[in-house]
């Protein structure tokens, strides 16, 4: 039994390392000198390497990194300002007519994204919202509120009714319970949201190269689709800023795993 | 699997898909508790909708008015300047039979056709097959099934230009692992055979995370007890999966598929940074089309770029609808 536990694992770290090969090859790119970049067979590891390409980044590519942290953080406000009192109703509260909503909202994420950026820039042209980071962020959030609602309405369902009415007993309105009981034992909710509406935020290539072309704070993903049109020869420069864009998504994952774990038994315990 | 886990319930609602098309499970666990409760007083009926109507304005602002624009300019004969001085002709179903009389539309169609069927076929063969190899529990097996999960955190584009840059045709290390045996140069980007089968490997790599977290929480929900009591009937590994399994996965499964069915259908970053949909038209899926007609075009035809968008619209609502149906019918028996 031991010995066949060993060979899964030997097969589970084989697969992986085919999985993240990928991966593995945008951060060796990254660091290959621009001479050895056409040679055959490419290196497999940075022999000669080089920190050119991310100079290049951190000469070149520093606002744009600040734009999409700009509007990533943006986008999380908006989100969790909508998504939070809605799910609490929908979980809650129910409204009349709270199943169209849920029903809507599920509709809602059908619509392809270039659909919807057309929508946006031709209400943007007229109202003045193109180029703007603004403009970027509303469009933002409409990948991220319907998810962001229904996470929280699936966990503020399972917070107990007993906590909330002790709530009213002790004389506590609605808005009153809302932010202070829901909202804090909803902390987990409020971090998965945020994780995902800001990694996709971060991620968007579609809205912002259809509303901010000609924007003045322009996200990293249009930072590094300019590098693949203009020089087509720094492939390292190009990587080297695929790299530093993936950081966040990495970094957040490491950090917010925990909180989605304990949403995971914390809501387990409850039922 | 009626009586879903909470574990897996809030795995499942975790478990975001790409684009943000959330899992549909949670409302239908809602559902349940609000039969019985009684309907609220009037008072507390409109802080519910106090508490709701900021969403429900998003959505009609966000949601419902760029549909309803989207719909109007795909009636109309729009430029970029009847954008700004907003007389644009009617134009009624001209821009549809435009499309639809298009060279376009056929390749558009069937290669649509073909990306959505192979990536949803092989992401969930290939996650499916993990989550089976990972519920075994072995050594390491939690971390190992985190790291998989980075494909699908990256950035689409940082995906997208990683992929392209080892498709390349001369320098790619892709056609350097296949010159080793002895495999000719393959002309992964630029060539219309491979275009699109291009474009399908980066695609799938990106999907198998989802499908592997969906249906590794599957299993998870299935009472251990189960495989034990098939194994002391004498199961294999085998039998255990494709008798007890496999039917168990039935919802989890669907519901995999529609999503990665939706999402899917609205993939554009790949392509683009790829093949922006060429050579030609050999990679051209109806969302490319969509954008080449209006944002990448020099001469932008917003008219007929609505029209192909709401076609995709149509496409996606009309599967959405035969899932519902399905479900119903299994449920039902």
């Amino acid at each position: 039994m031991r010995r066949r536990a060993w060979w899964l694992t030997a097969v589970g770290v084989v697969l992986t390392a085919i999985m993240l090969f990928p991966v593995y090859w945008m951060v060796n790119v990254s660091l290959t000198q621009t001479s050895d970049m056409r040679k055959s067979p490419p290196n497999l590891i940075p022999v000669d390497g080089t920190l050119a390409g991310y100079t290049v980044v951190l000469r070149q590519q520093l606002p744009y990194l600040g734009t999409s942290l700009l509007i990533g953080i943006g986008t999380v406000l908006v989100t969790l300002v909508l998504a939070a009192p809605a799910g609490y109703s929908l979980a809650k509260l129910r409204p009349r007519g709270g199943g169209a909503v849920s029903l809507l909202l599920l509709v809602a994420q059908m619509i392809p994204a270039i659909v919807m950026a057309m929508g946006f820039y031709a209400t943007y042209i007229k109202i003045g919202l193109l180029d703007s980071a603004w403009g970027l962020i509303l469009a933002d959030s409409t990948i991220a509120v319907p998810f962001g609602v229904l996470i929280f309405s699936a966990f503020m369902s399972r917070i107990p009714d007993e906590l909330l009415q002790a709530a009213r007993i002790d004389g506590a309105g609605t808005l009153r319970t809302f932010a202070s009981i829901v909202l804090p034992v909803s902390r987990n909710a409020i971090i998965t949201v945020s994780l995902f509406a800001f990694l996709w935020a971060w991620s968007d290539f579609l809205f912002a190269n259809t509303l901010d072309k000609g924007g003045s704070l322009q996200p990293i993903t249009l930072g590094i689709y300019a590098y693949i049109g203009n020089n087509n020869q720094q492939w390292n420069a190009i990587m080297a800023t695929a790299v530093v864009a993936s950081v966040p998504a990495a970094v957040l994952l490491v950090l917010a795993q925990r909180y989605v774990a304990a949403g995971v038994t914390s809501g387990a315990v409850k039922d | 699997m009626k009586a879903m886990t909470a574990e897996q319930s809030r795995v499942r609602s975790a478990a975001r898909h790409r684009d943000g098309a959330a899992p549909a499970a949670p409302s239908r666990g809602r559902r349940q508790p609000r039969a019985r409760r009684p309907r609220l007083p009037r008072g507390a009926q409109w802080a519910a909708w106090g508490f709701i109507a900021p969403v429900v304005g998003y959505l009609g602002l966000f949601y419902a008015y760029p549909l309803y624009r989207n719909i109007d300019l795909s009636v109309r004969s729009y430029t970029v300047t009847s954008f700004v001085s907003g007389n644009a002709p009617f134009a009624g179903f001209g821009n549809y039979a435009g499309i639809f009389e298009s060279p376009t539309f056929a390749p558009a169609l069937l290669n649509t056709a073909a990306f959505v069927f192979v990536s949803i076929a092989l992401q969930f063969a290939i996650g499916l097959a993990l989550a089976v190899f990972f519920h075994r529990n072995f050594r390491l097996s939690g971390l190992l099934r985190a790291l998989f999960l980075v494909p699908w955190l990256l950035p689409l584009l940082v995906s997208a230009s990683t992929w392209s840059w080892m498709l390349n045709s001369d320098s790619g290390i892709v056609n350097a692992f296949l010159q080793a045996f002895g495999i000719g140069q393959v002309d992964w980007l630029t060539s219309p055979t491979w275009s699109l089968v291009a474009v399908l490997i980066a695609n799938i790599w990106i999907g198998i995370p989802f499908n592997l977290v969906i249906m590794y929480s599957g299993l998870q929900s299935i009472p251990v007890d189960i495989f034990e009591a098939a194994s002391i009937d004498g199961a294999g590994g085998w039998q255990r999966f494709w008798r007890i399994a496999f039917p168990l996965l039935r919802p989890v499964s669907a519901i995999t598929l529609l999503l990665g069915f939706v999402y899917t259908l609205k993939v554009f970053d790949i392509i683009w940074i790829m093949t922006k949909g060429g050579p030609a038209t050999s990679s051209t899926t109806l969302a490319i089309w969509s954008y080449q007609l209006s944002f990448g075009s020099l001469l932008p035809d917003f008219s007929s770029a609505a029209a192909v968008g709401n076609v995709l619209i149509v496409i996606a609502v009309i599967f959405a609808f035969i899932y519902v149906r399905a479900r119903h019918r299994l449920e039902s028996t």
